[in-house]
C-alpha cells in the first residue's frame, strides 16, 4: 500500500478543491508548505466534479484544476466527472 | 413552444479521440519507412499504436485556453513583482545566487529538451504519441522562457546572469547539464521520450520544481515561484505520458523490455547526476529553509518512485540499476556539491559562502548521520580562513567523469570517506568514471562518450597557453564572467553591498531556518 | 555493443596523448576532500617520484594543515588500484604510469580536518 498525492498552488481557487478532496477521501492528509498545498492519500484519491460544484456554487470543468496543479503521483484516470489517482498493486 | 434540448456533448474520452487521435493513416504514396525514417533503428518493435493512451485526455482547444490562462496569471505576478521592487524583498541577497544557478543550468536545458521533443513529435509513427510530444516540446520551450522572464528582474540588479545560454554551452561546471541535453539530442525518438518524460520528469523533476520552489516562496521570491509551479503543472502531463510510453513499449513486444530497462537505468542515473545542483540549492542556497534535500528526496523521489516501480514490475521492468546508490547518497550529496563549488568559487558565475552558525546547526539537525562527521569540519575551516583573509581557493583542474562530466567528487555509495573511482580500458585508451552506473553507460555505447570534450582536458590541449592553476578561472573569464564581481565570496561582493544599500532583506530573526 | 544509429557512428577519442603538450596524470590525496576532486596535472612521465612529491604534491596540497605533518616514509602510494613503493629517483613511467593514469597517496593517521576526510 503506497500513497498517491496531488499538490496545488495554495490560493483561493485551489481551496475548494482541497475541501472537496478532503470530503471525498476520508484518509487524505493535507500538508501545507509556503505557496503549496499537498494532499496524500493511501492508494487512491478521487477529485469529484460534483463535490466541487456543491462547494463553489457554479458549474465546474474538472480540467480547470490543471491551472493550479503543481504535481501528482499515481496512475491517472480521468473523465468528465472524476479525476482519480491510484496505484493498482 | 419549442423545447430547448441540450445538445449532447461527447464525453471526455470521445472528445480526446476525435480531436487528437483518428489522425493516423498508413501512407501509400510513400512507404511508412520513408515517412518515418527514425522509427526502427533503435530496435523498438511496435505492433499496434492504437494501444498508446495518454492518461490526461487533453484536447488542443482546452490546452490552448488553459496554457494562456496560466500565462496571463503568472505574468501578472511577474509584472507586480518587478513594479514593486520585489527583488529587495527576498530574505537575503545570497538567495539570488539560487536564481542564477537555475537560470544558468535549467533554462538552457529546457530549451535544448524542447528541440529533442520536436524530433519525437515528427518521428514517432503513432498520432497520439506525436501530439503528446508536440505539446511537451512546446511546454519545455515555455518553461525555458518562463525561467528567463522570471529571472530577468533580478538580472537588472544583480550580477552573474548576463550570458547564461553561452555559459550553458561552454562553462566547465555546467557541462553535466549540457552533456545530458546533448546525449538526449543524439538519441532516437523513443529513447528521448523515455529519457525526458520518464527519466528526468517522472523520476526526479519534482525535487527542483516543488520543494525548492516552496523554499523560494519562503524567501520572498514571487517571481521564480509562479514560474516554477506553473511549469510543473505541465510536467504532470509529461509524467503521465512518459509512464504511459514506458508501459506501452514494455507491452508491445517482450523484445523491447531489455532496451527499455537499459534506457531507464541510463536516464535515471544521468538525471540523478544533475541532482548535485538541486541538492545544494535546497540545503545551502536558500537562507530561509523549508526542508532539507534529504526530506525532499524521501517525499518526492524515494516513496513515490518505489510505488511506481512496484506498479511497473508486472510489465517486466526493474528499479533502475543505480537506485540503491542514489538513495544512499541522500546524506551526502548536497554537502559534497557545495564543498566543490565553494572550493572552485573563483571559477564559476555565482557567489559562494560558508553558512552561518544557525544554518550549520540546522544542517546538523537534518543530517545527524553525516554532517558533523564529514562536512562541518571543512566549513568551519573555510570560515576560519575567510576570517583571516585567506579564503580557500582550489586552483587545480578537477578530474571529470567521462560520462556525466561531473567533477569526480562523489564517494562510494553510503560512505563519506573514499572517492569513487572506476576505470575502463577501451581501444588502448583509459577512461574514468564516478560510479558503476556511468561506467556501464559508457560500456554500452562507448562511441558516444569517447568523443566527449571534458573541460579539464580541452583546456589543456596543445593549442592553449593555460597553466592548470589559472586555467579554470581563465576559461570562464573568456566567457564574459567578471572575476570577483560575478563570483567569489558573497560577503563583501557588489551584490551584497548593493542589497544592503537598497535596504533589502527580511527580518531573519523571525525566520524559521 | 555499438551505438544504435541511423548511419555510421564512429568517433575518435577526444583526449589521446597526442592532443596534449604533456601526458595527463590525475592526482589525489585520499581522505582529504577539502580538495573536492582529483586534480588533472599535465606532466612528463620521465619526472622522478622525488620531483612529483616535492613539486607537484606540494603545489597542490600544502594549503592543508595536514601536509606539513606528513611522514613521507609512512605514506601509501597507489597507481590506480595497485599499491606500489616509489623509488625517489625512478620516474612515473618506471612505476607504470602513463597518459590518464591515477596517482593517489594516503597518509595513515592523517585523515583530514578533525579526521573528517576533509
Amino acid at each position: 500500500m503506497s500513497n498517491v498525492f496531488i499538490a496545488f498552488q495554495a490560493n483561493e481557487e485551489s481551496r475548494p478543491l482541497v475541501d472537496a478532496i478532503v470530503a471525498d477521501n476520508p484518509e487524505a492528509q493535507v500538508v501545507y508548505s509556503p505557496g503549496l498545498v499537498k494532499i496524500d492519500a493511501p492508494n487512491r484519491l478521487v477529485v469529484k466534479r460534483e463535490t466541487i460544484e456543491e462547494i463553489i456554487g457554479r458549474k465546474y470543468d474538472l480540467q480547470e484544476l490543471q491551472i493550479n496543479l503543481v504535481t501528482l503521483s499515481g496512475n491517472l484516470d480521468e473523465d468528465d466527472d472524476e479525476f482519480v489517482l491510484s496505484w493498482k498493486h | 413552444m419549442d423545447k430547448r434540448v441540450e445538445k449532447k456533448k461527447l464525453d471526455l474520452s470521445s472528445r480526446y479521440q476525435a480531436l487528437t487521435q483518428d489522425l493516423q493513416w498508413d501512407t501509400s504514396y510513400q512507404s511508412m519507412d520513408k515517412v518515418f525514417p527514425y522509427a526502427r533503428y533503435e530496435g523498438i518493435r511496435i505492433n499496434d499504436w492504437s494501444q498508446w493512451q495518454d492518461p490526461f485526455k487533453m484536447t488542443l482547444d482546452v490546452w490552448w485556453r488553459q496554457q494562456s490562462e496560466k500565462d496571463r496569471r503568472l505574468y501578472a505576478v511577474l509584472d507586480a513583482f518587478a513594479q514593486n521592487n520585489g527583488q529587495i524583498g527576498v530574505s537575503d541577497a545570497r538567495y539570488v545566487n539560487a536564481v542564477k544557478l537555475v537560470l544558468q543550468a535549467f533554462a538552457p536545458m529546457k530549451y535544448a529538451l524542447h528541440r529533442s521533443l520536436a524530433h519525437s513529435a515528427r518521428n514517432l509513427p503513432g498520432d497520439a504519441a506525436r501530439i503528446a510530444a508536440q505539446i511537451q516540446a512546446t511546454e519545455q520551450l515555455r518553461h525555458s522562457q518562463l525561467t528567463v522572464h522570471a529571472a530577468s528582474v533580478y538580472n537588472k540588479y544583480f550580477n552573474g546572469m548576463h550570458a547564461a545560454p553561452r555559459w550553458h554551452e561552454q562553462a566547465w561546471y555546467l557541462a553535466p547539464v549540457k552533456s545530458f541535453a546533448d546525449d538526449i539530442a543524439s538519441a532516437g525518438p523513443f529513447e528521448l521520450m523515455v529519457a525526458i518524460s520518464f527519466g528526468f520528469e517522472t523520476l526526479l523533476s519534482d525535487t527542483l520544481y516543488v520543494p525548492f520552489m516552496s523554499a523560494a516562496a519562503h524567501n520572498g521570491d514571487l517571481s521564480m515561484v509562479p514560474a516554477g509551479f506553473s511549469s510543473q503543472s505541465d510536467v504532470t502531463r509529461h509524467k503521465q505520458a512518459g509512464t504511459a510510453m514506458v508501459k506501452f513499449l514494455l507491452q508491445q513486444d517482450s523484445l523491447n523490455i531489455a532496451t527499455v530497462q537499459r534506457w531507464v537505468d541510463k536516464w535515471f542515473w544521468r538525471s540523478f547526476r544533475l541532482m548535485p545542483l538541486v541538492a545544494m540549492l535546497q540545503d545551502y542556497m536558500v537562507p530561509k529553509r523549508v526542508g532539507s534535500w534529504k526530506e525532499s528526496w524521501n517525499t518526492f523521489v524515494e516513496a513515490p518512485i518505489n510505488a511506481l516501480f512496484a506498479e511497473l514490475a508486472p510489465y517486466g521492468l526493474k528499479k533502475p540499476a543505480g537506485w540503491q546508490a542514489a538513495c544512499a547518497a541522500k546524506d551526502h550529496l548536497s554537502h559534497q556539491s557545495w564543498n566543490a563549488f565553494y572550493g572552485y568559487g573563483h571559477a564559476i558565475a555565482f557567489h559562494t559562502w560558508v553558512p552561518g552558525n544557525d544554518e550549520l546547526a540546522w544542517l546538523d539537525s537534518k543530517y545527524p548521520n553525516s554532517f558533523d562527521r564529514w562536512y562541518r569540519p571543512r566549513l568551519t575551516h573555510y570560515a576560519q580562513l575567510e576570517a583571516a583573509g585567506k579564503r580557500f581557493h582550489n586552483h587545480s583542474l578537477p578530474m571529470q567523469c567521462q560520462v556525466c562530466q561531473q567533477p569526480m567528487m562523489f564517494t562510494e555509495p553510503g560512505d563519506g570517506r573514499w572517492i569513487s573511482y572506476r576505470e575502463t580500458r577501451h581501444e588502448e585508451e583509459s577512461f574514468h568514471f564516478c560510479s558503476d552506473q556511468c561506467q556501464t553507460i559508457f560500456s554500452n555505447e562507448p562511441d558516444k562518450y569517447v568523443q566527449a570534450q571534458l573541460a579539464s582536458h580541452t583546456i589543456l590541449h596543445s593549442n592553449s597557453n593555460n597553466t592548470p592553476e589559472d586555467a579554470l578561472q581563465a576559461s570562464i573569464a573568456a566567457l564574459g564572467v567578471v572575476i570577483g564581481r560575478d563570483n567569489g565570496e558573497f560577503h563583501g561582493s557588489e551584490d551584497d553591498t548593493n542589497f544592503t544599500e537598497w535596504g533589502g532583506g527580511q527580518d531573519m530573526k523571525e525566520a524559521q531556518l | 555493443m555499438s551505438v544504435s544509429a541511423i548511419g555510421a557512428y564512429t568517433y575518435a577519442p577526444h583526449d589521446t596523448a597526442d592532443r596534449f603538450a604533456a601526458p595527463l596524470l590525475y592526482v589525489a590525496w585520499d581522505e582529504h576532500m577539502m580538495f573536492a576532486a582529483p586534480a588533472v596535472v599535465p606532466i612528463a612521465m620521465d619526472t622522478t617520484m622525488a620531483d612529483v612529491q616535492a613539486k607537484v604534491l606540494a603545489a597542490l596540497y600544502s594549503a592543508h594543515p595536514d601536509f606539513e605533518r606528513i611522514q613521507w616514509t609512512r605514506v601509501q602510494w597507489f597507481c590506480g588500484d595497485r599499491m606500489f613503493t616509489p623509488q625517489p629517483n625512478a620516474t612515473l613511467a618506471d612505476h607504470g604510469f602513463k597518459h590518464k593514469s591515477v596517482l593517489r597517496f594516503r597518509t595513515p593517521g592523517l585523515e583530514g580536518l578533525r579526521r573528517s576526510c576533509g
